[in-house]
């Protein structure tokens, strides 16, 4: 099995220990992986925002970079929701006939991480071994676009050592947004205040999530407050074994 | 009793603040967002707990889309039925370009039956029109019936919720506004000794004033029925003792049978109240001699709607049935009620109504007042993509944006165009990322975090931390990886 793995901006900025996870972990399974060093961005900010040429010329760049690839993997539930939910509209409205085809063909390729491991690879137990208290936070585009449903849940059922606390009002979205994290700063923090209560009552070590975006709003929150409390993507705690713990920033 | 009525305020797009800025005194209000929340918890578990019942719920939905859909895109054929067959029971349609020539219709109907009061169903779209400071200007005494807009009205408050409309209203808060306004010592805040004091105040009104003022829940094309859904019998007592009715109903209300309403009454009442079936369903139709009131008006209003119409992502917006479920899901509105919208029409239906209803020139933002989190769609009982029209008004806000002057002064602007040039080349993301890797390093603590940026970094760093930049990025990572293994 071979996967092209599309990183994201902001993992590649930010949160870099995830993709690591992530190779780890799907090396771990077999899977040869390559990384197009051509990659940037999906286009989601400047969709969500408005800027609709913007964003198509980077989804015209995506299509671009990964029509040869067998699968692309993509860690981050809302990049995927972007390519899923709104690139066919861009290209409707912007692209040409060529363009539409090769994304059509592309599209049934594209995986967010949990539907590879349970879709493409079939696979629930991943080996992973984590002994802490976690709360799985199920971002809106993964929960509600994407439809993950249970595949977040099959796998953290099958994390060894790892006590798993259902989080209140699961449904409910953090208040990140994207630029609505900025646009909207104080509503957006309103909405996390509420969140951080919730998350904050599973007395869990570690927030987990499909999506860094909601986790780096999450945990800014948590690390301004003392909150004593982590976040971490999933990825991490899946790649997580007894001989080779997870990577955790301080 | 006499009923000094204050002008009512009104919730004018054109003036409002923006939507960040109107968002701040609620969100440093406590009792407000206990009251918002504590009244959206209630509604949203009962009809989750009705919804879960129904096995075909997605089918009603999918019929009712299909069915709102199809009127939509034969709207003409079936008002002018509607029109027909109304006229033809005895009532009489008037038609009203925008809110202007609406209100001035229905003051007209007035002065030709030398009303002085009228009594008034809840009708937000007469909200839209701000009718009632006109009528109370032209020297017409308005008397809302329905129990919310009464508190509203006697409290001089804005309705902030388009079903529940004085949700951000406690009962305390009730209870001294009923018994400042009525005059009523010793009134406790029971629940009961409140409805009293209402019903003795309604019940004058009712007795007295011959005329009235409805909106519409739905028109039947194929009766020229008018259908009101309520919950307090207020709607029933304001059909059946005054002599003359006025309807007011926006363009997009019309249903093409009567039999359509088995569909749209089951979604409507879960969706909107949490129950199965609304208290008081009224239908009329036309005049019925001997029984109801005897001259009957509707005033078709468009205001903005046909020219939504034309529009085919924003068209959706005319399925909305009014049963604010997508406000009661939505996790903003939780936050910041109604009034932060500042139009009638809150939370996320009125975060795309309320920008085109303006014709794009007031109220552009609101297609950001959301974190598209899908709730609204989720629950929609017509399935308007919300979220969908949302991003189609907040391209049209920025094509807007395009042609300002001043729109390189504006930092997210100026930073959302600077992005697309860096993300149009790895190189230059590379560049970026290494350049921001430096620039952020004096803002970077001992502890790797940055407690606090400036400009727009400011308003995410007012209650969040950000990680410093890694050492290294993931691209960086692979590439020495690769080599290694080489």
């Amino acid at each position: 099995m071979r996967a092209s793995l599309f990183i994201t901006c902001y993992n590649d900025t930010l949160f870099p220990e995830t993709g690591r996870a992530v190779v780890a972990l799907l090396e771990r399974l077999g899977v040869e992986l390559s990384f197009h060093a051509g990659q940037t961005c999906c286009g989601q900010m400047h969709a969500n925002t408005g800027f609709r040429g913007e964003a198509f010329s980077q989804a015209k760049r995506f299509v671009h970079l990964y029509r040869d690839a067998e699968t692309v993997v993509i860690p981050s539930s809302s990049c995927v929701a972007m390519i899923r939910d709104q690139y066919p509209g861009l290209f409707d409205e912007l692209g040409n006939e060529s363009l539409r085809k090769e994304f059509a063909a592309l599209l049934p390729r594209v995986y967010e991480l949990s539907e590879f491991l349970i879709d493409r690879l079939a696979v629930e137990d991943v080996g992973a071994y984590f002994p802490h208290r976690v709360t799985y936070h199920a971002s809106c585009h993964g929960l509600r676009a994407l439809h993950l449903g249970d595949r977040p849940w099959r796998l953290m059922a099958q994390v060894r050592g790892m006590e798993l606390v259902q989080l209140p009002n699961l449904d409910r979205c953090c208040g990140f947004g994207g630029t609505f994290s900025v646009k909207n700063g104080e509503v957006s923090s309103a909405m996390l205040a509420v969140k951080l209560q919730d998350v904050v009552s599973t007395k869990a070590e570690y927030c987990t999530a499909l999506d860094n975006s909601c986790l780096m709003h999450l945990g800014g929150a948590m690390h301004l407050q003392y909150a004593g409390m982590k976040t971490i993507h999933l990825a991490q705690i899946l790649a997580s074994t007894e001989a080779s713990p997870a990577e955790v920033t301080e | 009793m006499s009923h000094a009525a204050p002008t009512h305020p009104v919730l004018d797009p054109a003036l409002a603040p923006p939507f960040p800025q109107a968002a701040l005194p609620v969100l440093r209000n406590p009792q407000l967002r206990k009251n918002v929340a504590h009244a959206i918890d209630v509604i949203q578990a009962k009809r989750a707990r009705l919804v879960t019942e129904k096995t075909d719920w997605q089918e009603l939905r999918t019929a009712a889309s299909a069915m709102r859909a199809h009127v939509l895109e034969n709207l003409g054929a079936y008002l002018t039925e509607f029109e027909t067959k109304c006229t033809a029971a005895g009532g009489i349609v008037h038609w009203a370009t925008d809110a202007a020539e609406a209100r001035q219709i229905i003051l007209d109907l007035l002065r030709k039956e030398n009303a002085s009061e009228v009594i008034k169903i809840k009708t937000m779209t007469s909200a839209e029109i701000q009718l009632n400071p006109f009528l109370e200007a032209a020297g017409i005494g308005t008397y809302e019936t329905d129990l919310a807009e009464i508190i509203l009205q006697l409290g001089g408050e804005e309705p902030s919720h388009i079903v529940v409309p004085a949700l951000h209203v406690n009962r305390s808060q009730v209870r001294e506004i009923f018994a400042r306004r009525m005059g009523i010592k010793d009134l406790s805040d029971d629940p009961e000794a409140l409805t009293a004091a209402a019903r003795s105040y309604l019940r004058q009104k009712f007795l007295t004033v011959p005329t009235a003022i409805s909106g519409a829940n739905f028109l039947i094309a194929e009766t020229g029925s008018v259908a009101i859904v309520e919950s307090e019998g207020n709607g029933r007592m304001c059909l059946t003792l005054p002599r003359t009715m006025i309807t007011l109903a926006g363009i997009e209300k019309v249903l093409p049978r009567y039999q359509d309403l088995e569909v749209m009454l089951q979604l409507l009442a879960r969706s909107a109240t949490g129950e199965r079936m609304n208290p008081y369903t009224s239908l009329w139709t036309g005049v019925t001699p001997g029984d109801g009131p005897q001259r009957f008006h509707v005033v078709l209003l468009d205001n903005g709607r046909s020219s939504m119409l034309a529009r085919e992502v924003e068209r959706q917006t005319l399925k909305c049935i009014r049963c604010a479920a997508c406000m009661n899901a939505c996790p903003v509105y939780r936050q910041t009620g109604g009034h932060a919208y500042g139009s009638v029409y809150p939370g996320p239906i009125g975060a795309i109504l309320t920008p085109q209803l303006m014709h794009m020139h007031h109220a552009q933002s609101l297609p950001y007042a959301s974190s598209l989190c899908g709730a609204c769609y989720e629950v929609c009982p017509v399935k308007i993509n919300i979220p969908e029209v949302l991003l189609e008004l907040r391209h049209q806000v920025v094509d807007q944006e395009r042609k300002r002057a001043g729109r390189i002064f504006d930092p997210m602007y100026l930073g959302l165009r600077i992005a697309n040039l860096i993300f149009s080349r790895a190189w230059l993301f590379h560049a970026a990322q290494r350049m921001a890797r430096i620039g952020l390093r004096c803002f970077t603590r001992k502890d790797g975090w940055i407690h606090s940026l400036p400009s727009v970094g400011a308003k995410w760093t007012q209650t969040r931390d950000l990680r410093g930049l890694p050492s290294q990025t993931f691209h960086e990572w692979w590439a020495a990886r690769r080599k290694e293994a080489r």
